[in-house]
C-alpha cells in the first residue's frame, strides 16, 4: 500500500512533467509565430510602402534617374522571356531523367552515380551556377551575357527540383498500371507515354511550378553572368524577326529582371528608390506566393482525389 | 511414338526490328537527359578548377590561405580568403543560432503536439516562406530589421553582418523544421506507444524516444540548413555590406565569399584578368566548403541510420 506523502510526491512528479509538456506547446506556438508574422510583418510593410505605387506607369516605364518615373518594364519582360527559356529546357530535360530512373534505369554504378549527383547538385549554392554560367556559357560557348545564357543556368539550378518531383509522382503509380499495359504487350515507351506521363502530370506540374517559382526569385546566378542592372530598352520580340535567323536575335539580347531591378533599387541610398523596391519586391512575392500557393493547392487536390 | 508439331510464330507476333530500334533510341535520349547532372557536376569542377588554376599561377597558395587582407582589385593587392571567410563564418553562425533551435522546437511541435488542423495549416505556410526570394529578404533586413536593431543598439552601423545573419536564420528555418519534421514522423507508432504506456509525457517521448530515434535525418536537415546559410547570397549582398572585414563580430558589416562575386560581377572586370580568376577562386573554396558539410553529413546519416 502507499502512504499518503508518497502519493503526493508522485502527483507532484507527473504535475511537474505536464507543466513541462504545457510549457513546451507554448514555446512551441511561439516558435511557430516567429516565423508565420516575420512573414506577414514583411509582407505587410511591403505593401505599405509599395502598393501605392503601382500604377499602370509602373509597368510600362522603363527604370529611370528620376525615382518618380522609373518602372519595371524592361525588368518584366526581361523575366517573362527567362523563364521561357528555363521552362522549355527544363521541363522536357528534367522529366526525361526523372521517367529514365524509375522506368528504365537498371541498378548498376551509372545509375548510382547519377542519383548521387542529382542529390548533391540539388545542394550547390546558386551562386556556383552562375560561376559555373560564367564560365561555360558565356566565354566557353560564346553565347554572350544574354537572355539564352540566363535561362540555361536557371533551368541547371531548377532541373534537381524537377527530377525528384517527376519520380515522386512516378512511384506513387501503383506497379498494377504496368503490369496492365505491359501484359497487353505495350513496349516500356508505349506504357511511358500512354500510362504512367498521364497519371503523373499533375504531380510533375507541382514540382515545374514550384521549379520555377524558384527561378523566378533567384537573383546571384543572374547577376554573377553579368546581367545589367539598367535597362532602358526592351530585346527583340520573341519570333518576329525575319525568319529563320531573326527570329531568335531576342534570345542574344541583353536584358534584366525583376530580382536586379529590385536589388538596384535596394542598393540605393535615396528612399523614394526604396519605395520603387518595395513595389518591384511586392510584384515578385506576390507572383512566387501565387505560385507556390498554386502548387500547394493542386498538391492537396491531388492527395484527395487519387485513389488507387 | 513422339509427335512432333510444326511451331509456327505467326509474323505479326514476331519480334520486329524497327520497334525495338526505336526503344533503344528513346531509352538512350532519356538516359542522356538523366546523364545532363552528371555533366553539370564534371562541368561546375572543371570550371571552378580551371579559373582557379589560372589565379595560383599568380598567387601562391599560402598567400592565399594565410593573409589578412582582401584587396585584389586595390594596386597593393591582397588575396587572403581569411577575410572572406570571416564574414560567411560570422553571418552564417548568427543565421544558425536562429534557424537551428526555432526550426527544430517547430518541427517536434508540428510532428508530437500539433493537432492535424494546425498542421495542414502550418505546413504550407512554412513553404510559402521557404519560397520567399531572397532578394526580399535582403531588402527586409536592410528597410526594417537594421533600424529596429538600431533603437536596440543605437551604435549599429546601417549595414551588419547581424541583421543579414538573423534574416537569413528565418529564411533558413522552413528548410531545418520541414526535415526534421519529416524524419520524426518517420519513426514508427509503435516506440511513442511504448513510451506513453510507460507514462511518459508527449515531451519526454520527443526529446527522449522520437529525437534520438530520427537523429540520422535532423543531422542532414541541419546539414542542409549550414550549407543553405554558408551559400546565401542576396541577403548579405544588400544588408550586409560589401567592406571585405576580418572580423567575428556580428555588429560589424563584412564580405562574404558570396557576396564578393557579387560585388566583382557587377562592376565589369575583363575576362581573363586576375580579378576575374579571384572570384572563381572564391567560388572553389565556397564548394569545398559545402562538400565538406555534406560528407560529414553522409557520415552522420550513416553513423545514426536506424532502420525499422
Amino acid at each position: 500500500m502507499l502512504k499518503a506523502p508518497d502519493l503526493q510526491a508522485i502527483r507532484q512528479i507527473i504535475a511537474r512533467a505536464k507543466r513541462w509538456d504545457m510549457l513546451f506547446s507554448v514555446l512551441g506556438i511561439l516558435s511557430l509565430m516567429v516565423g508565420v508574422l516575420s512573414f506577414c510583418v514583411l509582407f505587410a510593410d511591403m505593401a505599405i510602402k509599395g502598393v501605392p505605387r503601382l500604377e499602370w506607369e509602373f509597368f510600362t516605364s522603363f527604370p529611370s534617374r528620376r525615382a518618380a518615373n522609373a518602372g519595371i518594364l524592361s525588368a518584366w519582360v526581361g523575366t517573362v522571356l527567362v523563364m521561357m527559356v528555363t521552362a522549355l529546357a527544363a521541363v522536357p530535360v528534367g522529366i526525361a531523367a526523372g521517367v529514365y530512373l524509375e522506368e528504365y534505369a537498371p541498378k548498376n554504378w551509372v545509375t548510382g552515380l547519377i542519383e548521387i549527383n542529382i542529390t548533391n547538385l540539388a545542394g550547390v549554392p546558386s551562386i556556383v551556377y552562375g560561376l559555373l554560367a560564367l564560365g561555360l556559357f558565356v566565354y566557353q560557348f560564346g553565347l554572350g551575357q544574354s537572355i539564352l545564357s540566363a535561362g540555361l543556368t536557371l533551368a541547371l539550378l531548377i532541373l534537381p527540383v524537377v527530377i525528384v518531383a517527376t519520380r515522386e509522382a512516378i512511384r506513387a503509380i501503383p506497379q498494377m498500371i504496368r503490369e496492365g499495359s505491359y501484359a497487353c504487350g505495350a513496349t516500356t515507351w508505349q506504357t511511358v507515354r500512354d500510362h504512367i506521363l498521364p497519371y503523373s502530370s499533375a504531380g510533375i506540374l507541382t514540382g515545374v511550378i514550384i521549379g520555377m517559382a524558384r527561378a523566378i526569385g533567384e537573383t546571384a546566378p543572374i547577376i554573377t553572368i553579368g546581367a545589367l542592372t539598367f535597362i532602358a530598352f526592351l530585346p527583340p520580340a520573341p519570333f518576329a524577326g525575319d525568319p529563320p535567323a531573326g527570329m531568335f536575335d531576342w534570345l542574344f539580347a541583353p536584358f534584366t529582371v525583376m530580382p536586379i531591378q529590385m536589388f538596384n533599387w535596394t542598393s540605393r541610398p535615396e528612399a523614394a528608390f526604396t519605395v520603387n523596391a518595395a513595389a518591384a519586391g511586392f510584384v515578385l512575392v506576390f507572383m512566387t506566393l501565387a505560385m507556390n500557393g498554386l502548387a500547394i493547392y493542386l498538391r492537396y487536390r491531388l492527395r484527395k482525389n487519387i485513389k488507387w | 511414338m513422339t509427335i512432333s508439331l510444326p511451331v509456327t510464330v505467326s509474323p505479326r507476333l514476331s519480334k520486329k526490328a524497327s520497334r525495338h530500334l526505336k526503344e533503344r533510341f528513346i531509352e538512350f535520349l532519356l538516359f542522356g537527359a538523366a546523364a545532363i547532372s552528371v555533366f553539370t557536376t564534371v562541368a561546375i569542377v572543371y570550371v571552378l578548377v580551371k579559373e582557379s588554376w589560372n589565379f595560383f599561377q599568380h598567387v601562391p597558395l599560402s598567400d592565399f590561405l594565410f593573409d589578412t587582407q582582401w584587396t585584389p582589385l586595390f594596386d597593393d593587392a591582397h588575396y587572403g580568403i581569411m577575410v572572406l571567410l570571416s564574414g560567411t563564418l560570422t553571418s552564417s553562425a548568427v543565421a544558425l543560432v536562429i534557424a537551428i533551435p526555432l526550426g527544430t522546437i517547430i518541427a517536434i511541435y508540428l510532428s508530437e503536439f500539433a493537432s492535424f488542423r494546425v498542421r495542414e495549416i502550418a505546413k504550407p505556410f512554412l513553404e510559402l516562406l521557404g519560397g520567399v526570394p531572397t532578394i526580399v529578404y535582403g531588402y527586409f533586413a536592410l528597410t526594417l530589421l537594421t533600424p529596429v536593431l538600431q533603437i536596440l543598439f543605437p551604435d549599429l552601423p546601417g549595414f551588419s553582418l547581424l541583421s543579414a545573419g538573423l534574416v537569413m536564420g528565418i529564411m533558413i528555418i522552413p528548410y531545418v523544421s520541414s526535415l526534421s519534421e519529416d524524419a520524426m514522423r518517420a519513426v514508427p507508432m509503435s516506440l511513442r506507444e511504448g513510451s506513453y504506456a510507460m507514462g511518459a509525457t508527449r515531451f519526454q517521448t520527443a526529446v527522449k524516444v522520437v529525437m534520438p530515434a530520427a537523429t540520422s535525418g535532423i543531422a542532414s536537415a541541419y546539414i542542409l540548413g549550414i550549407s543553405r546559410a554558408v551559400g546565401e547570397t542576396m541577403i548579405l549582398a544588400v544588408a550586409a555590406g560589401m567592406q571585405p572585414n576580418l572580423t567575428f563580430n556580428p555588429t560589424e558589416p563584412g564580405a562574404t565569399i558570396t557576396s564578393y562575386i557579387v560585388q566583382v560581377a557587377l562592376g565589369d572586370l575583363p575576362h581573363g584578368s586576375i580579378g576575374y580568376q579571384t572570384i572563381f577562386a572564391a567560388g572553389l573554396t565556397l564548394m569545398l566548403m559545402t562538400l565538406v558539410f555534406n560528407l560529414i553529413g553522409a557520415w552522420l546519416r550513416k553513423k545514426y541510420r536506424e532502420v525499422y
